[in-house]
């Protein structure tokens, strides 16, 4: 994985003195909160309802294990012994001192990490494919891409104030395991007919209250063209982009309302005018980045079987395991979802052991999730066995991965100023009533997800059901919605009717499931029942 | 009129008044424009030879517009004064500077010694803008 150089260590390392001036003259009274508040927010530090929240990058979710036992350490030392893993492969933690987050991103730094543009009006840490560099299917690693972008994303002068916060996404393989179409650009490293790598760009999508997939704007870009070609998109979206109104002010409002076509053009014409201007690193810079993400030394000779008579392990094995381009290995995801516990919660000693793990079995790499898990990408099948006893004696063993049980849910009233209602107890609610490994096998992959309010942080819009808590009169109540997919065919949810209160909508999901169960064809799972069989049954069961 | 309080140029200050953008189009002889957030800034194009002075005013520092249109006026070949004015705080004076303002004229005086600090903060940089004139750290790390 990628290893900082002189400059890069450079860069984190004046951050953070650049923050712990901020914070000193925040706390002498020289900034006001309402001026603090947009520089605080540009490294991560939300203000929430009971504390300060840090946000913590992990580019494009990969870690190594010195960097994931400091993580742990930092639940201990900073915050109440947990860390909360997000849905950007990133990890907050949420009770943290504001006089003590200089010594938090100094610490940080000295493992080559940062909570550089985790939140704010700017360009957000780059998300990619949690299985890059391990899955069979994938073209090329993204992550080399990845990191170019953030580099040239990190402090970008230019865009550093923009209309609104900006994700960006890149992936490589066919199978979308990252909701590319999602974000405000989404890459996707293709091949074309001469056989050279270039990037598909997307513009335009997102969730929050007007969830939209983002339109293809450019079928290729070569190379030595990507940061100009991002550039140029970004300046039509800063020069043009909404201002006036913070919930229309998303790129996916300015290409909806100017039109695909019309964006194109300008973001052409910009991209133009850009390649006059010497500023897109040569190839050699990505040469020298893609070095850093070789292929680990695989043991040729591993053993590709696997010994499953242990039924417990056999079905974690069925649920979390993906297939490995290399023979002999596997990838294993660790789910954060036990059986009522709280989605992407882990407790510092449960960091540290997945950072052993990783350290020991898996080429000391982890990844973080958008669907709030921990993968171990390169685990040779030989090892697994070992693995998975470590981790289920610590709790985090539980086979549940794209089932009902695996919930995304945002931190919701729980913790966050801006929720309607709460999204942790329905989630806990949900999976305790689903909680029989034999129901979730049943019912087999069901992907569920949580919004405490129409951010839909809790991805609600792309769940195969989705459930967005909202504010009735003061009581909380709970929409729930059907058919959303991030997937290669990706799609957005629709609501079913009426909301109901918190043990209504778990009631209406085991009715849900009910309905599936008995129309289920073949191989179909949830979805695709859905699809073909429309809302009428799902709702006659529901409210009839 | 608001001070400048920091300027990099060695010639001298220009103090010609500065007029908005739909003025200047009809008054041939200006030499000084001031840029709000909403103007086109390629609608000066066709005139910078004429131009000593753009004003580029930001009402609120979390409006970036302002940082493409002066890079895309240094882009253009602009060489005289770029004059950031209004809410100018002192965590963006280093990057306001690396889009093409070598003036500037907060509305409230800044601290000097932090910025001071904040313009010398970033030894170096991950981009190329071009119109600061500096070499970004993949320029460095592949000398040609």
């Amino acid at each position: 994985m990628y290893k900082y150089d002189e400059y890069d260590q450079q860069m984190v390392d004046t951050r953070v003195a650049e923050f712990r001036d901020q914070v000193r003259r925040r706390i002498s009274g020289e900034l006001t909160e309402d001026q603090f508040k947009p520089l605080r927010l540009q490294n991560g530090l939300y203000l929430q309802l009971h504390a300060y929240m840090l946000r913590v990058a992990v580019p494009y979710g990969t870690l190594n294990s010195v960097q994931m036992r400091l993580l742990g350490d930092i639940a201990d030392k900073y915050d109440r012994g947990y860390g909360h893993f997000t849905t950007r492969q990133n990890i907050q933690y949420n009770w943290i001192k504001l006089d003590e987050t200089p010594d938090i991103l100094a610490e940080l730094a000295t493992v080559e990490m940062h909570a550089i543009q985790t939140s704010g009006n700017c360009i957000r840490n780059i998300s990619s494919d949690q299985f890059a560099g391990a899955a069979a299917d994938e073209i090329v690693d993204p992550r080399p891409y990845a990191e170019l972008l953030r580099q040239w994303s990190s402090f970008h002068p230019e865009f550093l104030v923009l209309p609104r916060k900006f994700k960006i996404a890149v992936i490589a393989s066919e199978k979308d395991r990252a909701a590319m179409r999602l974000h405000d650009i989404g890459i996707k490293m293709v091949k074309n007919d001469a056989g050279e790598i270039g990037a598909q760009f997307y513009a335009g999508g997102g969730m929050g209250r007007t969830p939209m997939i983002a339109p293809m704007i450019r079928d290729f870009v070569p190379l030595d063209q990507l940061i100009t070609f991002a550039e140029a998109c970004l300046r039509v979206y800063n020069r043009y982009g909404r201002r006036d109104n913070k919930y229309k002010a998303r790129i996916k409002i300015l290409v909806h309302e100017l039109g695909r076509d019309e964006y194109v053009r300008q973001v052409e014409e910009e991209f133009a005018h850009l390649l006059t201007q010497p500023i897109e690193p040569p190839l050699a810079e990505l040469e020298r980045i893609k070095a850093h993400f070789t292929n680990p030394a695989f043991d040729a000779g591993a053993p590709d079987d696997l010994d499953i008579s242990d039924p417990d392990f056999r079905l974690w094995v069925e649920r979390n395991t993906t297939a490995h381009k290399a023979p002999g290995y596997i990838i294993a995801t660790i789910s954060l979802k036990p059986v009522g516990g709280i989605p992407g919660d882990a407790t510092a000693d449960q960091i540290r052991l997945m950072a052993d793990l990783g350290r020991d079995y898996s080429f000391d790499e982890l990844r973080v999730t958008h669907s709030q898990n921990i993968v171990l990408p390169h685990v040779k099948k030989a090892d697994l066995y070992t693995v998975w006893k470590a981790l289920d004696e610590a709790g985090i063993g539980t086979a549940n991965i794209d089932t009902v049980g695996d919930i995304i849910a945002c931190p919701g009233l729980d913790y966050c100023s801006l929720a309607n209602a709460r999204s942790i107890p329905v989630a806990q609610k949900i999976s305790e009533r689903f909680g029989s490994a034999q129901k979730q096998a049943e019912i087999g992959e069901l992907k569920l997800k949580i919004s405490g309010c129409i951010n839909a942080c809790g991805h609600h819009h792309a769940g195969h059901i989705g459930i967005l808590g909202v504010d009735k009169k003061g009581v909380e109540n709970y929409q729930l919605s059907f058919g959303g997919s991030e997937g290669a065919d990706t799609s957005l949810a629709k609501i079913t009717g009426p909301g109901f209160d918190e043990d209504g909508v778990v009631d209406a999901v085991e009715k849900a499931t009910q309905v599936y169960l008995a129309n289920k064809q073949g191989e179909e799972r949830f979805l695709d029942t859905y699809r073909r069989i429309g809302m009428d049954p799902f709702k006659e069961a529901i409210y009839g | 009129m608001v001070e400048v309080q920091f300027r990099f140029r060695d010639d001298e200050a220009v103090n010609d008044p500065a007029i908005t953008v739909d003025a200047f189009a009809e008054q041939t002889n200006a030499t000084a424009v001031r840029i709000e957030p909403g103007d086109d800034a390629r609608d000066l194009m066709p005139h910078l030879d004429r131009l000593a002075l753009i004003e580029v005013n930001f009402p609120a520092w979390t409006d970036g517009r302002g940082y493409s249109a002066a890079r895309i006026l240094r882009e253009a070949g602009y060489t005289g004064e770029m004059r950031a004015v209004g809410d100018v705080v002192i965590d963006m004076l280093g990057h306001l500077q690396r889009c093409g303002f070598d003036a500037f004229a907060p509305d409230k005086a800044l601290n000097p010694d932090d910025a001071k600090n904040a313009f010398a903060r970033w030894d170096n940089v991950y981009q190329a803008t071009v119109v600061d004139g500096r070499q970004a750290i993949w320029a460095k790390r592949h000398p040609a």
